[in-house]
Formats: C-alpha cells, sequence, structure tokens
C-alpha cells in the first residue's frame, strides 16, 4: 500500500480541464501550496474549485483566478480577494456561496458515503432557493447534497507511506473532510515517515482515503492577519 | 443624522459596546465571537470566570494574541489572525466544529450585523451589486444558536438606521437575533417583534434613539443608562 508519487507534479498530472477540485485549508492556513502551484504551473482551464476561501490575491487559489483556470469557486467567504471580487462582480466568474459549516458537512457526507444531509442553515435565505426544504420536530431543514468531486487535495503535517495523515493545530480545518471526499486524494505533507512511526491512536485520516502522497518543500506558510501582543 | 461632538464624546465607542455585552456571559459558557466589534469582547471576560471561546475553524480554548516573535502560522482565528491556544483547547475538523454549533453545544454567539429587523432578522453577508464577501460561518451560527447577541453601529455610513421593520439586503438568517448592542443603547428583539430599549449609552436621551431607530422601539418607564 505504498502511495508515494515523486511530488506535486506527479500527484495532479492526470487532473483535466472542467473537472471539480477540493481544495483544503481556512484562509491561508493549512493550504497545500505544493499542489496549488503545480496546478498553476500546467494550466488547466473550467475548473471547478470547492474551498472555503479563493485565497488572496497573489497567493493560494488566487493565483488560479489571475490565469483565470477557475470557472467556478464553490466557497464561504471571499472577501479577502480582490480579483476575485472583481471577477464575480463582472460575471466571468460563476460563485456559489454556501455556508461554511454547509460546505463543511457536504465533504462529510461524500466521505461517509452519506448522499445528502439536513441542516437549518440557510433556510428563509437565497441559499435556501431551489433547495428542498424539510420539517422535523417544528423546525425547517434544507436538504444539502454530498459534494461529487474529481480530486480533493489537502495538506497534513506528517503521513506516512500508506496515506496515514496528521495534521496539526487549525491549519486541520477542512483537510480531513476534504480528504474523505475526492474520488482521488492527493495528500501533501510536511514530513513522510515510515509506516509505524505515526501513532495508530492518532491518525486524523486513516490512509485508505488517501490514493497519493509526497513530501512537500518550501512552504511559506503565509500569515494573512499578523495580530501580536507587547509584553509589558 | 448628525452628531455634535458632545455627543460623540459620550456615547459608546467600539471597546464600551464590547465591554457591555462581555456582562451577558456568563460562568460556564461556550461562546463564539464573530469578527470585528465582537472579537473585542475577549478583552472584557472577567479572569474569574470560566469561559471558553470557540473559533469555527476548529478551535476550543482560544487564547489572546501571541507575542511578538511567537506567531504560529498553523494556529489562527476564524478572522485568520495569529492566536495562541490556552491550556485545555481541543483542535477539530471544519465539520466537528459546524457540529458542536448546529447541536446548540455553544451556549453564545456574538456577531456584527450590517442591519436587523424588529423580528430578529439578520443581514450581514452581501450587498446586491457592490459587495460579497460571503457569510462564513455566520448562517450556521444565527441558524442554530439559541443566544444571539448582535453588536454593532446603530446607523451605518450614510446615516441611516440599521435597526429596521425589515432588512432591505440579502438575508443571513430570520428570527434569531435576541439582544442588539450599539453605540446609542441596549435593545432586546420582542419574539412578537420590536426592539425593546433596555439601557440608554451614557449621556444619550430616549429621543437621539428614537430618532436613529427605523424599527419599532419600545419604551417602558425610565430606561437606566449603562453601567459599565
Amino acid at each position: 500500500m505504498n502511495k508515494v508519487v515523486s511530488g506535486a507534479d506527479e500527484a495532479i498530472r492526470d487532473i483535466q480541464d472542467g473537472m471539480t477540485l477540493m481544495l483544503g485549508g481556512f484562509g491561508l492556513c493549512g493550504l497545500p501550496e505544493n499542489c496549488i502551484a503545480a496546478l498553476v504551473k500546467q494550466g488547466r482551464k473550467q475548473l471547478t474549485c470547492i474551498s472555503n476561501n479563493a485565497g488572496v490575491d497573489d497567493f493560494g487559489i488566487g493565483l488560479m483566478l489571475k490565469q483565470r483556470q477557475v470557472k467556478k469557486m464553490i466557497s464561504s467567504y471571499v472577501g479577502e480577494n480582490a480579483e476575485f471580487e472583481r471577477q464575480l462582480l463582472s460575471g466571468e466568474l460563476e460563485v456559489e456561496l454556501l455556508p461554511q459549516g454547509t460546505l463543511a458537512t457536504r465533504c462529510m457526507a461524500a466521505g461517509y458515503g452519506m448522499p445528502a444531509i439536513f441542516t437549518p442553515a440557510g433556510v428563509g435565505t437565497e441559499v435556501a432557493e431551489g433547495k428542498e426544504t424539510r420539517n422535523f420536530n417544528g423546525k425547517d431543514y434544507l436538504m444539502e447534497m454530498a459534494f461529487d468531486a474529481d480530486f480533493a487535495i489537502v495538506k497534513a503535517w506528517k503521513g506516512d507511506t500508506m496515506g496515514n495523515l496528521v495534521y496539526r493545530s487549525t491549519a486541520r480545518n477542512f483537510n480531513p473532510v476534504m480528504a474523505m471526499a475526492g474520488k482521488i486524494t492527493i495528500a501533501e505533507v510536511e514530513e513522510l515517515v515510515q509506516p509505524g512511526e505515526l501513532d495508530p491512536d492518532h491518525i486524523h485520516t486513516p490512509g485508505i482515503y488517501v490514493h497519493r502522497i509526497f513530501q512537500g518543500k518550501d512552504y511559506e506558510k503565509r500569515i494573512e492577519q499578523r495580530t501580536v501582543r507587547v509584553k509589558q | 443624522m448628525t452628531k455634535g461632538i458632545k455627543e460623540i464624546e459620550i456615547m459608546l465607542d467600539k471597546q464600551g459596546i464590547a465591554q457591555r455585552i462581555a456582562r451577558e456571559i456568563k460562568d460556564g459558557y461556550y461562546v463564539n465571537l464573530g469578527i470585528g466589534i465582537p472579537t473585542l469582547v475577549a478583552n472584557y471576560i472577567p479572569e474569574t470566570m470560566d469561559v471558553v471561546l470557540q473559533s469555527e475553524n476548529g478551535l476550543l480554548g482560544m487564547g489572546p494574541f501571541p507575542f511578538e516573535g511567537e506567531e504560529d502560522p498553523d494556529v489562527i482565528n476564524a478572522g485568520k489572525q495569529t492566536i495562541t491556544m490556552l491550556p485545555g483547547s481541543a483542535i477539530f475538523d471544519s465539520a466537528m466544529s459546524f457540529g458542536m454549533i448546529r447541536a446548540k453545544k455553544v451556549n453564545l454567539t456574538i456577531l456584527g450585523a450590517m442591519e436587523v429587523s424588529e423580528n430578529g432578522d439578520i443581514a450581514n453577508w452581501k450587498i446586491p451589486g457592490k459587495m460579497v464577501k460571503g457569510m462564513g460561518g455566520a448562517m450556521d451560527l444565527v441558524a442554530s444558536a439559541e443566544n444571539i447577541i448582535v453588536a454593532m453601529q446603530h446607523v451605518n455610513k450614510a446615516g441611516e438606521s440599521k435597526l429596521l421593520p425589515q432588512c432591505t439586503l440579502p438575508l443571513t438568517g430570520v428570527h434569531c437575533v435576541k439582544k442588539i448592542v450599539t453605540e446609542l443603547g441596549v435593545f432586546d428583539v420582542l419574539p412578537e417583534g420590536g426592539f425593546k430599549l433596555l439601557e440608554r449609552a451614557p449621556g444619550v436621551s430616549v429621543e437621539e434613539i428614537k430618532n436613529a431607530t427605523a424599527g419599532k422601539l419600545i419604551v417602558e418607564g425610565e430606561i437606566p443608562e449603562i453601567v459599565i
């Protein structure tokens, strides 16, 4: 069960124009930086990207937007990216904005083999348009379908050659649920180790969900909002 | 609405709003703080109180900003700010984070708004044709939280009231806001509709609040000043 590939270029080699990709991360935290750089180099177009945010103008998915590789974004919050807002308001880019919990749970449903979930988020708002509403115990819920993604691309802290993954701190975010949800899941890790080096009790994503893994390099790990306090 | 210098000096500033909201937090609460004024509330929770802050990107036990040089890009809050984790913190993925919100494990949600209606509807994620930032976790939070407090300015930049009979902007949630704290006062949103004035900001008159409130304002008896 060796899932190791040489690097990002090999990991994304068979991504085609028009495919649907999930990209882990929250803001710039826990972002699969190596794969995004490779996607920008590869230059596939008409992609649908499912990711909580759309990066910033010069980093993350923002780089793919700049190259017009993205046909549609499915996200919950895109406020940090001026180019995104411009493409959206001009109609060049198709966007589906979803509540963050809905986004996460639609990934989770895919990974758990469930076709749909019910959530109260968005009831009575434009998010509910065209969606089935069901009443349970006196409260309305929207039916939201599991995502169907060709590839899920995630970033973990450590992983072993069998694809078992461990995340670090809040860089975990969407990565575990997206890792479970791709038809093919690619994991880039900061440290690739041998089977047995990770404690089975501490695995966050079991390797069965992961198809390709490699040790990434040159992580920038940009900070979006550097906030500090002064030592008294 | 224009304000004289005297009034600006005596009504609440952002810190004042945050300070007043902090008094709504009870011992033992798990609290989710939104971006903006709500984030400031953390500074006014008494140290004697046992309160855990939830950040919806996947953390319980959010601590203060790190000291300079100790920032960790893997440790951020939902506003993407570098933060610290307190002893006893727990990390989880985004699905579990909204699982605990949906399951009503979080006791209090404090968030900002562009508009609130007198029946408790809230709008805070989109201005059609002008601004689209997205709802982030706000729709999930307002749809499930039992206790929602809105922290906001009473009027927008154009001087128009943000407390309205009906929201004009796309909604984030319906019939969900329970309480509002602005620079002018503290209001309950009544289940039958209407903003019930509970407290006035120091030096602000009921008349001034009436003039700045487009929705139905309910004033009963003497309205005390906010004590901070």
